[in-house]
C-alpha cells in the first residue's frame, strides 16, 4: 500500500516535474482571481444601476454563466474556436473561460455586499460632498467587501480549486503534471503528492472559511 | 457565403446538430443519472455526518472535521483522477461513471456536513431544553425541533452548493463517461463541426438554468437572517 501510494523514490524521481506544475497552479491563481474580481466588480456596478434595459441583461449574463458548468465553456472555447480559425492556446482560453465564469460569480457576491450596506451610509457620504465615485470607492464597498468576506474567500477557494480543470486543455498546472509524472512511472504516488500539495495549500483556507460561517451563523 | 453564414454554418449546423441530437440527448440522460445519485447520496451522506457530529464525541468529531476539509480543500477533478487512474494500481478499477459519482459525493458531503452543521448548531440551546424538558428524547428534539428549523436555514446555501457541484459532472468526460459534454466532444471530433458542442451548451443551459433561477429566489425568499 505505501510502497503504490506513498512511494518515495517515485516522488524523488518527479518532484520536479510536480513542483513546476505547482508553480503554473501559482501563476494561474495569482491571475485568474483578480481577473474574475475585476469582472465581478464591474458587474456589480452595474447592477447598482436601475435601469431595466440595464438590469435584466444584466441578469440574465450573471445566470447564463452561472449555469454553465466551467468545463463546458473551457471545452468550448479550446475546441470550437478553432474552427472559426482562432486558436487561442489552453493558457487564453481558461483566462476568458474563467474570466467569464467566476467573473459571474464574484459579481452576485459583491452585489450582495453593495446592497447590504444601507442607503443613509451613501446619503451621508454624498452629503459631506463626496462625489459619487468617491462615495462608492471609500464609503460603499469597503463595508460592502468586509460584508461579504466570507462569500469572497470561499469563491476563491473554488477558483483555485478549478484551476485543475486547465489539465484538460494541456495547461502544465499541477494536476496535468501529476499525471505526466504517473504514466513516466507508472505508479499513482504522484497524483497523491499532488493532492497532498493541494490540501495542504489550501486547508488553511477551509479552516478560516469554517470558522468565519460559524461566526456569522452564531450571530443573534 | 458571408461572414455570419459562415458562422451559423459552423456554430449551428442544423445537419450536424439533426445527426447528433440522439447523442446529445442520451448524454443529457447520462447527466441526470449522474446528478440525481450525486445529489441523493452527497446530501444524505452529508446529513449523516452532521448527526453524528452532533452526538459530540470528541475523537470521532475530529475525523468528521478532517474529512470534511479534506473534501472541501481538494479540486474535484484531483479526487476524480485519482479514484480512476489511481486506485487501479490496488487492484480496484471503478468506472468512469462510478469515480464522478463517487467524488462528487464526497465533495458534496463534506459542504453539505458544514453547511447542515451551521444550521444545527444556529439553533439557541434553549430550544433543546425546553425540548427536553417537555419529555422529548434526544432523537425526538432533533428530528421534530431542531431539524425542522436548522433545515429551513440551510436551505438557500445548500441549493447554491448543490448546484455548483452537480455541474462537475461535466468533469465526468475526462474519465469516459458519456454525459452531454464527454458525446459532445467526440461528436465533433467525428463530424468535425463545433455543432454538437453547441447542442451541449443548449442541454446544459436547459438543466441548470432553471436550478440557478429557483436559487436565486430561494436566496431572496429565506436569508440566513431570522
Amino acid at each position: 500500500m505505501l510502497q503504490t501510494f506513498f512511494n518515495l523514490d517515485i516522488i524523488g524521481q518527479a518532484w520536479r516535474i510536480i513542483l513546476a506544475g505547482l508553480g503554473n497552479t501559482v501563476l494561474l491563481s495569482v491571475i485568474v482571481v483578480p481577473l474574475g474580481l475585476l469582472g465581478g466588480l464591474a458587474l456589480s456596478l452595474l447592477a447598482g444601476v436601475r435601469k431595466p434595459w440595464v438590469r435584466w441583461p444584466l441578469m440574465a449574463w450573471v445566470d447564463f454563466f452561472r449555469a454553465f458548468p466551467p468545463l463546458v465553456l473551457l471545452i468550448f472555447l479550446y475546441a470550437g474556436l478553432p474552427f472559426v480559425g482562432l486558436e487561442l492556446g489552453g493558457f487564453a482560453c481558461v483566462c476568458i473561460a474563467f474570466f467569464l465564469n467566476n467573473g459571474a460569480y464574484y459579481g452576485e457576491i459583491l452585489r450582495a455586499g453593495i446592497e447590504s450596506v444601507p442607503e443613509g451610509q451613501t446619503e451621508a457620504a454624498r452629503s459631506t460632498g463626496l462625489g459619487r465615485y468617491q462615495t462608492m470607492l471609500y464609503v460603499v464597498l469597503p463595508q460592502a467587501v468586509r460584508n461579504v468576506l466570507p462569500d469572497l474567500l470561499s469563491n476563491t477557494l473554488e477558483v483555485v480549486k478549478l484551476t485543475s480543470l486547465g489539465s484538460v486543455v494541456a495547461m502544465p498546472e499541477l494536476l496535468f503534471q501529476a499525471r505526466q509524472a504517473q504514466s513516466l512511472t507508472y505508479n499513482p504516488t504522484p497524483i497523491v503528492f499532488a493532492a497532498v500539495i493541494y490540501f495542504v495549500l489550501l486547508w488553511p483556507l477551509v479552516r478560516l472559511l469554517s470558522r468565519l460561517e460559524n461566526r456569522a451563523l452564531a450571530r443573534p | 457565403m458571408s461572414n455570419w453564414e459562415r458562422f451559423l454554418d459552423t456554430f449551428f449546423n442544423g445537419r450536424v446538430m439533426a445527426r447528433y441530437l440522439p447523442d446529445i440527448a442520451y448524454g443529457t440522460l447520462v447527466t441526470i443519472e449522474l446528478a440525481a445519485l450525486v445529489i441523493i447520496s452527497g446530501l444524505a451522506a452529508g446529513l449523516a455526518l452532521a448527526l453524528v457530529r452532533s452526538l459530540g464525541f470528541r475523537p470521532l468529531n475530529l475525523l468528521i472535521v478532517f474529512v470534511v476539509d479534506l473534501f472541501r480543500a481538494l479540486p474535484p477533478l484531483v479526487i476524480i483522477v485519482f479514484i480512476y487512474f489511481g486506485l487501479p494500481a490496488v487492484e480496484v478499477s471503478p468506472s468512469g461513471f462510478i469515480s464522478t459519482w463517487l467524488s462528487l459525493a464526497l465533495v458534496l458531503m463534506a459542504f453539505s456536513e458544514e453547511i447542515f452543521w451551521a444550521g444545527i448548531t444556529s439553533i439557541h440551546k434553549g430550544q433543546w431544553e425546553a425540548a427536553r424538558s417537555t419529555g422529548l428524547s434526544y432523537g425526538q428534539t432533533l428530528i421534530h425541533v431542531v431539524l425542522p428549523q436548522a433545515i429551513r436555514l440551510t436551505i438557500p446555501p445548500l441549493t447554491n452548493r448543490t448546484i455548483a457541484i452537480t455541474k462537475g459532472t461535466a468533469l465526468g468526460t475526462v474519465v469516459a463517461v458519456s454525459e452531454i459534454l464527454g458525446m459532445a466532444s467526440s461528436a465533433v471530433s467525428n463530424s468535425y463541426n463545433p455543432s454538437p458542442l453547441t447542442l451541449g451548451a443548449i442541454a446544459y443551459l436547459i438543466l441548470f438554468l432553471p436550478m440557478v433561477i429557483v436559487g436565486r429566489w430561494l436566496e431572496t425568499r429565506m436569508t440566513w437572517k431570522r
